[in-house]
């Protein structure tokens, strides 16, 4: 946890470029979707002050949650650099997982709050007024992240079959876009989708933490879909990386 | 034993391109029947040519790749199988690789493995003032690794290796780019471990300085296959290598044809003469040159490693097809 928290503060500067991109893209979203709802042709979920906080909260949470990104791993893999992982006296995905909840606190600490502040400053954003909302929801973000780096890991680890692994994250990304309520949010698609998008594990993602905060929907039930999605994503995980330790093939001398 | 080794054999499937769709798979032997022990204290070279299969043979003894047949322990345990529990009591040093985190500064990275080690804060503290010390880090303990250079970066290294006093320190090519006096130092310090701590030593290498400097006993391999395995004085006599007599004249002389003498080298005044040990004798050799001529001074030399194993490769079996 320390390795990844320290790991990343040693970027100032790529986190300054991050943080404006984010804000940019923040905007072009906010604006997109109110010009989709000032007509007022569909009747929305959200408030115009809960689609506010969807709009900040999704760019600061997806940084947190890292929906782009995070495929470090299967370059170590590639490259025989896992060799240095292997044999060292640790739980690998804990170890992973927990330097993943490093990476997230810092992005919790630089790359959260300065989205949420634009959102703040320009426009009306639903705020929870009871403070169990505010600590659920932290819980739903760290499940979020959990859940977020079970899904890579075993993308990553597919590199131990595949080596290159291109595909699957490209795929993974497009997927993830659609589907985690970063684009759109999921109560906007078709009754049915929803139901088939909601027992995929990418709506908990994002979709699920935001609703806990805008408290759309019932926190518990979605902390306890959560939950239960995190220990399904981690078991399989585990299992996947035992099966690629039996067939382990190190690359390079 | 420290480590016990018998009949290890790895192979790999690669597929490679057999016309436009099709991929044919191929096995590769990298290790085949390989068989050693090691004893506590030893210091082992672990030597071939590329692709002979050292680091083949490395990462099966660390635990990080599944043997396809044999057996295999190190400290008592099996690596594949425990291998978390014998990476606290081994030490593993990838010239090729670095195991510091390669954006915080050195200590940064000391400090993060003694969490994972679990090393107590007096033990670790002791250690690495040890390592600061005879590796001289104190200098660039707060550089970033990314900015350490090939040397210090193996000082780093090692310590890093060390730092939760393991009994056995394997190293894959420690000395690989680094110049004549960081090769002396590593070298001098791994000797000093070896002699003070009994720490077991088993390194591959391609400068066989490392080996003449540090190593007791010799290992080759080539294609997959151990070709010699014992003390380097043992391999030097059973390859009936030659030694040299060199001997600085006062005048020229013809020195050939004095029996035993395999080759003769002259550079001005002075000359090389290559002789067999089990033909003739130094002391009778030097006594046949001095019948010749006047000698100013001498001196008698061994085998140089690299005579040692070239010798070895062309005394192997011819590898099968
Ligand atoms: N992951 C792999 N897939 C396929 N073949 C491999 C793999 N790793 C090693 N080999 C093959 O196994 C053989 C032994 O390789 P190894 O890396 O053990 O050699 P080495 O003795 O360490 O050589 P070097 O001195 O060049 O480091 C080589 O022929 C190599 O091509
Ligand atoms: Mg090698």
């Amino acid at each position: 946890m320390r390795a990844g928290f320290r790991r990343y503060s040693a970027y100032r500067q790529a986190a300054l470029a991050g943080v404006i991109t984010n804000s940019v893209f923040g905007l072009i979203r906010a604006a997109t979707l109110a010009t989709l709802f000032t007509g007022a042709t569909r009747s929305s979920e959200y408030t115009p002050q809960q689609m506010s906080t969807y709009v900040w909260l999704g760019q600061g949470l997806l940084s947190v949650v890292l929906l782009w990104g995070g495929w470090d791993f299967a370059e170590r893999i590639r490259t025989g650099h896992v060799a240095v992982d292997l044999y060292r006296p640790w739980d690998l995905q804990a170890a992973l997982l927990a330097e993943e909840i490093g990476r997230a606190g810092y992005a919790l600490a630089l790359r959260f709050l300065p989205p949420m502040i634009i959102g703040l400053a320009l426009s009306e954003m639903y705020l929870p007024r009871d403070p169990l909302i505010w600590l659920l929801f932290l819980i739903s973000a760290l499940l979020s992240v959990v859940i977020s780096f079970s899904l890579r890991f075993m993308i990553n680890l597919a590199a131990f079959w595949l080596l290159d692994i291109r595909g699957p994250a490209s795929m993974y990304a497009l997927v993830s876009n659609l589907l985690t309520g970063l684009v759109l949010p999921i109560w906007m698609f078709p009754g049915w989708a929803q139901t088939a998008i909601w027992a995929t594990p990418f709506p908990y993602l994002l979709q699920a933490p935001i609703d806990v905060f805008v408290e759309h929907g019932s926190p518990w039930r979605l902390l306890g879909a959560q939950l239960l999605v995190t220990a399904i994503v981690l078991g399989a995980g585990r299992l996947m990386l035992r099966r690629a330790e039996h067939r382990l093939v190190v690359q390079g001398g | 034993m420290i480590i016990e080794v018998e009949g290890l054999r790895r192979t790999f499937r690669v597929s490679e391109k057999a016309g436009r769709f099709r991929r044919s798979h191929r096995e590769v032997v990298a290790v085949q029947d390989v068989s050693f022990t090691v004893p506590e204290g030893e210091t082992l070279g672990y030597v071939g040519p590329n692709g002979a299969g050292k680091s083949t043979t490395i990462k099966m003894l660390t635990g990080i790749l599944v043997p396809t047949a044999g057996r295999v322990r190190v400290c008592g345990l099996d690596p594949s199988r425990q291998r978390k529990k014998l990476a606290r009591r081994l030490g593993v040093v990838f010239g090729q690789r670095t195991q510091l985190w390669w954006d915080l500064p050195l200590l940064d990275s000391f400090e993060l493995l003694r969490d994972i080690y679990r090393v107590g804060q007096t033990q670790y503290r002791e250690r690495l003032d040890e390592c600061t010390e005879l590796l001289g880090l104190a200098e660039f303990l707060s550089t970033p690794v990314r900015q350490l250079s090939l040397g210090q970066r193996m000082r780093g290294e090692i310590t890093a290796a060390l730092l939760h006093d393991p009994r056995l320190l394997v190293l894959d090519e420690p000395t690989i780019g680094l110049d004549l006096e960081s090769k002396a130092r590593l070298r001098s310090f791994l000797a000093e471990l070896n002699r003070t701590k009994g720490t077991t030593l088993l390194l591959t290498t391609h400068d066989l300085d490392d080996i003449e400097q540090l190593c007791r006993r010799l290992m080759v391999i080539d294609h997959g296959r151990v070709l010699a395995d014992g003390e380097l004085a043992g391999l030097r006599g059973s390859v009936a290598a030659e030694r040299t007599l060199t001997v600085d004249l006062q005048e020229p002389a013809d020195l050939s044809g004095i029996p035993g003498v395999t080759a003769i080298k002259a550079d001005g005044p002075r000359v090389h003469l290559e002789f067999l040990p089990s033909e003739v004798s130094a002391a009778q050799l030097i006594t046949a040159v001095a019948a010749r001529a006047e000698i100013r001074d001498l001196a008698v030399g061994e085998a140089s490693i690299e005579e040692v194993i070239r010798r070895l490769y062309d005394l192997r079996p011819a590898p099968q097809a």
